[in-house]
């Protein structure tokens, strides 16, 4: 396990003649005050492709954000469907350019709003969602040609992407045409945040049920997002949240060649989504070497002939773990080192936290301030003028290479203990990252890790910061389950019943359960029974708390 | 200090799925010397009850960063009094609003940690309350 970062002597300022201090980064690799074209050379292989060619170390488009630039797509979502699209109107209004959706604990865990595990939680952290209704409202008046949405749901994915496409598929939209994504990574689930349902190994066959559906029926839309987001979210270094990553879409790609499928008719639509707190050149390091690693395991282990089979399309933002509860003002600051880090990684999309996130949902104030910190990105600083602005740096080459093994060992590491499927169900990455998250913590408490506002330059100005906090409404949530009370009362119930035994069947027969997902969405089945059919079937992931011991 | 192990069980009640500071402060009980049961994600508050009990705990720790500390904690409160645990150590970390502090205190909860809170003062907290 690398330690954390340190910087020593962090208190006093630099004076001339202190010897030079250490730099490590957190990803573990010893940074040096000067690069030079040695250092590049002794770090690897030249690597002389340009942006568009394989392996993509630039960018896997020849003129990238010249061309285009990165979408932007703030993750957004509350109370009920009808709020919430007046929200994506507003975003939309003001220039974004993608629509990324926040649901509800309940919808993401599987549960309808009148249950009683909803308590309290019913469009809390996202929009409820409980049949497909809901998702009429969501989307009405968004024409879903000219803006792409993507599904921020994991446990319950494959029922709301089939929402998704009956939606889509009822307004007269050709779902074999649809573009639009869901995060529907549900491995990393189980190593960070948490909306899992079912035991891994039926987990990840439903994944496959949705890679090989979506090849078929919709073969522009991107049924998974893989994230190494949350696991570093969760503690893993930069280095580790990649490695882990491309473990977990490696399973994946592996369900879905069991199912017969040729390895170019769907690891093209495989997207990710990354975090970008932390050191600037380190994070850029990490996706210019991770684009140029995804190339090499698809080309080389998969035998892909399509050289856009390997495309490491990425989100890259967020930053959650970097902004701080303290000094909330200093988040907008972060929040637009973030956005640039986020740029000159390539990213083909952006969503950035909102400086008000530490606290509760953000306003649509703080959610407007993060979409015109990217838009100053693209209007007005030069971002997209340049493909890959810091290819060449010494540091950045050196660095690129060196971030390249520092991968490569997180993923034998995953490897040596049994795979990334094994690793997640007995709990042994969960128990390794979060031995990171305590050293990270403790060297935040000692100083060791700076953190501006909380460790240091900390004198409080105001014991209050005045920040306004999104409210939840309460009736909102009573109006939710009143409205499904109803909609429950005017379906036809029979219809309902037929299609979840259907359900029921093809789960117990090992079947790929989309078809029969999509007719019960139709019926207007509600979230929380379609799970429940699945459960009977599945059954419920038990979590593996016995590794909880002392680390050395 | 009391002369025997702390015992200590930390539980994430409710949905939410933020586990990240509820490890961190598991490790942190265990570096304490305390003895730890870590109930994993997903807990509903009759399920926090009975492993209370039934661990005999001393103090009773919930973590919960989704916002919904209010009613989950009420439900708790109540299903404590029912039980006659109250009088274990309640604490109670997470996405805490200022406004809500007071409330919580009320309810019962004597320590109340929000993110930002230090692991060394959770430990003392719990070294000078546990009777």
């Amino acid at each position: 396990m690398s330690s954390a970062p340190t910087r020593e002597a962090p208190n006093k300022p630099r004076a001339v003649r202190e010897p030079v201090r250490r730099v490590v980064n957190e990803s573990g690799i010893e940074v040096k005050p000067l690069y030079t074209a040695e250092d590049v050379a002794a770090s690897g292989v030249p690597d002389l492709s340009r942006p568009g060619e394989s392996p993509f170390t630039r960018g896997i488009h020849p003129l990238m954000y010249r061309h285009r630039p990165f979408t932007m797509r703030q993750y957004t979502g509350f109370a009920n469907a009808a709020d919430t699209n007046q929200r994506f109107k507003y975003l939309i209004a003001n220039g974004q350019t993608g629509l990324n959706v926040a649901f509800d604990l309940p919808t993401q865990c599987g549960y309808d709003s009148d249950a009683p595990e909803a308590m309290g939680e019913v469009g809390r952290v996202g929009m409820a969602v409980d049949t497909l209704r809901d998702f009429e409202i969501a989307f009405d008046g968004i024409d879903l040609d000219a803006i792409t949405v993507s599904l921020t749901v994991n446990g319950s994915a494959a029922i709301l992407i089939a929402m998704y496409l009956a939606m889509a598929e009822r307004r007269g939209y050709d779902i074999a045409k649809l573009r639009g994504t869901a995060q529907n990574d549900i491995l990393k689930e189980f190593i960070g945040r948490g909306t899992w349902i079912f035991p891994v190994d039926p987990s990840v066959k439903l994944v496959a049920d949705t890679i090989e559906y979506c090849a078929k029926v919709a073969p522009k839309y991107g049924p998974v997002s893989v994230c190494g987001y949350h696991i570093r979210e969760s503690g893993a270094t930069p280095a580790e949240e990649m490695g882990y990553a491309f473990c977990i879409a490696k399973a994946y790609t592996d369900a879905a060649l069991a199912r017969g499928l040729d390895i170019d008719e769907f690891a093209g639509r495989l997207s990710f989504n990354f975090n970008i707190f932390g050191n600037l050149f380190e994070q850029v390091a990490k996706f210019r070497a991770g684009r140029r690693l995804w190339a090499k395991i698809i080309r080389d282990e998969y035998g892909a002939k399509n050289p856009s089979s390997g495309w490491l399309r990425m989100i890259a933002g967020g930053g959650g773990f970097g902004l701080t509860i303290e000094q909330p003002e200093n988040n907008i600051v972060r929040g637009a080192y973030y956005a640039l880090i986020a740029a000159l990684g390539g990213a083909q999309t952006m969503a950035l936290c909102c400086y008000d996130e530490a606290y509760t949902i953000p306003t649509p104030k703080a959610q407007r301030l993060s979409l015109r910190t990217m838009q100053l990105l693209i209007e007005e600083v030069g971002l997209t003028d340049t493909v890959d602005p810091l290819g060449g740096s010494y540091y950045v080459e050196t660095l690129t290479n060196q971030m390249e093994e520092k991968i490569v060992e997180a993923m034998k590491w995953v490897d040596d203990h049994g795979g990334i499927v094994k690793a997640v169900a007995e709990g042994v990455i969960q128990g390794r990252v979060s031995e990171y998250a305590y050293r990270r913590q403790r060297a935040l408490e000692t100083g060791a890790l700076r953190k501006v506002g909380v460790n240091c330059y900390n004198e409080s100005e105001e014991e209050n910061p005045n920040v306004e906090l999104h409210p939840y409404d309460e009736l909102g949530a009573i109006a939710q389950v009143q409205s499904l009370r109803r909609l429950k009362a005017e379906r036809d119930n029979d219809a309902v019943e037929r299609t979840l035994d259907k359900l029921r069947a093809d789960a117990t027969a090992g079947r790929n359960v989309m078809p029969a997902v999509m007719q019960a969405v139709k019926a207007y089945a509600t979230v929380g029974e379609m799970t429940r059919a699945l459960v009977d079937v599945y059954g419920h992931f038990r979590e593996p708390t016995r590794l909880w011991r002392k680390v050395a | 200090m009391s002369q025997r192990q702390i015992k200590v069980l930390l539980a994430k009640p409710g949905l939410d799925g933020h586990d990240v500071g509820a490890k961190v402060v598991v490790q942190a009980l265990l570096q304490a010397g305390f003895d730890v049961i870590y109930t994993g994600l997903r807990q509903t508050p009759e399920a926090i009850v009975r492993a209370a009990r039934e661990a005999d705990v001393d103090v009773i720790g919930l973590s919960i960063l989704s916002g919904s500390h209010i009613p989950l904690c009420r439900r708790l409160r109540d299903l404590m009094f029912d039980q006659a645990l109250h009088d274990k150590l309640w604490i109670v970390g997470g996405n805490i609003p200022e406004a809500d502090r007071m409330v919580l205190k009320q309810l019962g909860y004597r320590g109340v940690f929000p993110t930002g809170s230090r692991t060394d003062d959770i430990v003392s907290f719990i070294r000078e309350n546990v009777r």
